[in-house]
Formats: C-alpha cells, sequence, structure tokens
C-alpha cells in the first residue's frame, strides 16, 4: 500500500518535471545563462510551497505513514565546505549533462535513451566518491 | 532524489568491495518507488500528456546555442546532438554525458544532497548553514 502510494507521488512528480519544462536541457542552459525566470520561478515557488507545509507538518505535528511517528525533518550537518566544494562539482556536471538525479529518470522514462550514459556517470560517481573518500564515508552516507 | 544512487549502487552489490554500500539498502526502498514512479511519469507525460514539444525559450539564448551549433533549440524538448539516435557514433558525445554524469553523482553524495534536498526541502525547513 506504501509502496503504491509512494509510486504514484514519483509519477506525479515525473509528470510535473516534464510538463514543467525542469527536464529539458535547454531550459537548464537557458537557467545557466540568466536568460530566463522560468526555471528561478518554479524552484522558488517549491520552496515558498514547501516553507509552509513544513511549517505545517510541524504545527500540527503530523505523523508518517511510514512508522506513526511524527514527522521530523532532520537538519543536515553543520558547515560549508563540503557543500561547496560537492555543489561547484555537482553544478559542473548540471551543465555539462543538463540533468540533475531526478529528471534523468523522468527523461529517461520519456524516452530519451542517451540519458542512461548519464544515469551511468552518476552512479560511478557515487561509487568513486565512496571508495575514494572512505575516511569521510559515514558523513556522507547521510542525506537526500 | 540522489540517495536514490546510493541505494542503486548498493542494490547492485557495491557493498561487495566497499563497506560503506553494505548497509540495508531495502530501508530505502521507498524512495525506490517514488524514483520508479517518476521514470513512469516521464512517459506518460512525454505520451499522452503533451502535444508538442517545443520549449519556448528566450529568443537571445537561441540565437546563442545556433551560434554553436545546436541547429534545434527553441524547436524541441532536448537536443539532437546530445540526445538523438545518431550520439551512439558519436564518441565525444557520450563521454561528455558519461563525464557530466560523474560529476552530478559525486557532487551531489559529498554534498549530501541535490537540488530536491538541498535547495527545496533544506530552504523550506530554512536551515542555516
Amino acid at each position: 500500500m506504501r509502496t503504491v502510494l509512494f509510486f504514484l507521488i514519483g509519477i506525479l512528480l515525473g509528470v510535473v518535471l516534464f510538463k514543467s519544462e525542469v527536464a529539458s536541457w535547454f531550459r537548464i542552459y537557458e537557467m545557466f545563462q540568466f536568460d530566463s525566470f522560468h526555471m528561478y520561478g518554479i524552484i522558488g515557488s517549491a520552496v515558498l510551497f514547501g516553507a509552509l507545509v513544513m511549517f505545517g507538518l510541524k504545527k500540527f505535528r503530523v505523523e508518517s505513514i511510514l512508522d506513526g511517528q511524527q514527522i521530523h525533518i532532520k537538519s543536515k550537518d553543520k558547515g560549508w565546505k563540503r557543500y561547496l566544494t560537492g555543489g561547484i562539482l555537482f553544478g559542473l556536471g548540471w551543465g555539462l549533462a543538463g540533468a540533475c538525479p531526478g529528471p534523468m529518470f523522468v527523461l529517461l522514462g520519456a524516452g530519451f535513451l542517451p540519458i542512461l550514459c548519464v544515469v551511468i556517470g552518476s552512479l560511478l560517481g557515487t561509487y568513486c566518491l565512496l571508495r575514494c573518500v572512505p575516511r569521510k564515508a559515514p558523513s556522507l552516507m547521510v542525506g537526500f | 532524489m540522489s540517495s536514490n544512487l546510493r541505494t542503486l549502487c548498493s542494490a547492485f552489490g557495491a557493498g561487495n568491495s566497499v563497506s560503506f554500500f553494505r548497509f540495508d539498502w531495502r530501508r530505502d526502498s521507498w524512495n525506490l518507488s517514488v524514483l520508479a514512479g517518476t521514470v513512469v511519469g516521464g512517459f506518460i507525460a512525454s505520451q499522452f500528456l503533451t502535444s508538442t514539444t517545443v520549449v519556448d525559450l528566450n529568443p537571445e539564448t537561441i540565437a546563442q546555442l545556433q551560434g554553436l551549433g545546436v541547429l534545434d533549440a527553441g524547436q524541441s524538448y532536448m537536443p539532437e546532438l546530445l540526445f538523438g539516435t545518431e550520439i551512439l557514433h558519436q564518441k565525444k558525445n557520450l563521454l561528455l554525458l558519461l563525464g557530466g554524469g560523474f560529476l552530478v553523482g559525486f557532487g551531489a553524495r559529498y554534498a549530501g544532497g541535490c537540488t530536491s534536498g538541498h535547495a527545496i526541502s533544506e530552504l523550506s525547513n530554512l536551515q542555516w548553514p
């Protein structure tokens, strides 16, 4: 039942990402050129709406359907070096491939098969990170 | 979304060579159902909910891309040059996609999250570094 619900949420997310053109390589290129408000408007409204939902979740102590416990959003670790380094590398890849981890799977479903290269690359990148920097790896295991 | 990359690595058996992948990936399987949903969502949206896949770009972006040889800018959803069927014969472009994907996977996991985790969830949660 839960699996079905999450699957349906995924379908909705996939449709929205495709229809809002967030998954389009062109929109991402345009965004990085600061030529359009489109992408900034979408993420801006997502953050505003998200903040409202988060506020509601805390205020009304909403329980998770996963375990019946009150939903608690774990804060990310403090610091900035890791986020800066990771963010710059991520952005470089985003600019090159034109897809981030959500849209790449949407594009796969939409039938753009060469996106498989990007998916395989990102799996290799994840693997290499945890292979090459094992010292830091425990903290790398958390976060969505 | 990017934690799915880690989960997939574990599911494919990466735990055999790297101990940090040796966690119970089934615990995160709810997230994999969301992922499977996005694939189906992409299929449904492109097949049944879309009459035109033209992306209405800024004319300046179109002109710039056409100058760079991306001739279908403003006429399609994805550039034929990178995502068309021809790409299988163009090693350079294939490597570009693979390398870009590598940086996305490496960077997202290094930072502990991607666009959905950091930009949307964390900003919504009003968290300050």
